[in-house]
């Protein structure tokens, strides 16, 4: 089972792994980004190259289960406004037992921050908004599974 | 050829897309770019730094020295900052 969401209304962690839980593995894994109160930050709005999201969420996905023996994995991420305490993005692996789950799921939210084509800009109180600048470390964990 | 631009590069050019022609002589992804820059101030701001520019041709991520023959969409964007 392999599925990839782009969803621009609210998602939940429950609901995004409700298929992977049912699946019969002994092990479930998941990472759930959530949007942070970063000095201010009341909102983040997310924008992405809708043709080439999905094809792209697909490969890391498929690349997930090359790599492990995975019973299935999901990745789901927001696009638009998200508030404050939402959650932003969340990817999860099933396996028999739990080393695959928890490797793949952070290999998984690993490659997704450098690979997929998403751009988060941060919206302030006050009205002002500022697009975020990549991280060096980001792609020093990306490149871990090289 | 279709380009389109997103986050930061698209609000500086102030077009998400346009169409061009590939000027002669340009043979890769960065020569493109290089000559972009003279078609407005704003190109020229957004495309200023190829180091801290990302390209994907026909939707696959490439560098800048990726050939342009048979591409049909350069996408042209800053470095990406999902999860």
């Amino acid at each position: 089972m392999k599925k990839v969401r782009i969803s621009n209304t609210p998602i939940t962690t429950e609901a995004e792994l409700s298929t992977l839980a049912g699946i019969g593995g002994g092990a479930l894994s998941s990472f759930t980004g959530i949007v942070r109160d970063d000095g201010g930050v009341t909102a983040i709005e997310l924008e992405h190259y809708p043709s080439m999201t999905e094809a792209c969420l697909s490969r890391v996905i498929e690349a997930a289960t090359a790599r492990w023996s995975l019973l299935g994995a999901v990745v789901t991420h927001r696009v638009g406004i998200v508030p404050v305490g939402d959650p932003v993005v969340v990817v999860g692996a099933a396996s028999l037992h739990r080393a695959e789950a928890l490797e793949a799921t952070a290999f998984l939210i690993d490659r997704l921050k450098t690979d997929a084509p998403f751009w988060k800009r941060e919206h302030y109180a006050d009205g002002t908004a500022k697009w975020v600048e990549a991280k060096l470390s980001d792609d020093t964990r990306s490149e871990r599974w090289a | 050829m279709k380009l389109v631009y997103f986050a930061s590069v698209r609000e500086a050019i102030g077009l998400s897309s346009e169409d061009r022609d590939i000027p002669y002589g340009a043979r890769t992804v960065g020569d493109f770019v290089v000559w972009l820059r003279g078609q407005s101030q704003g190109h020229a701001v957004a495309l200023d730094d190829l180091s801290r520019l990302r390209f994907a041709l026909d939707q696959n991520m490439v560098t800048a020295d990726a050939l342009l023959v048979d591409g049909e969409e350069l996408a042209i964007f800053p470095p990406v900052t999902g999860g």
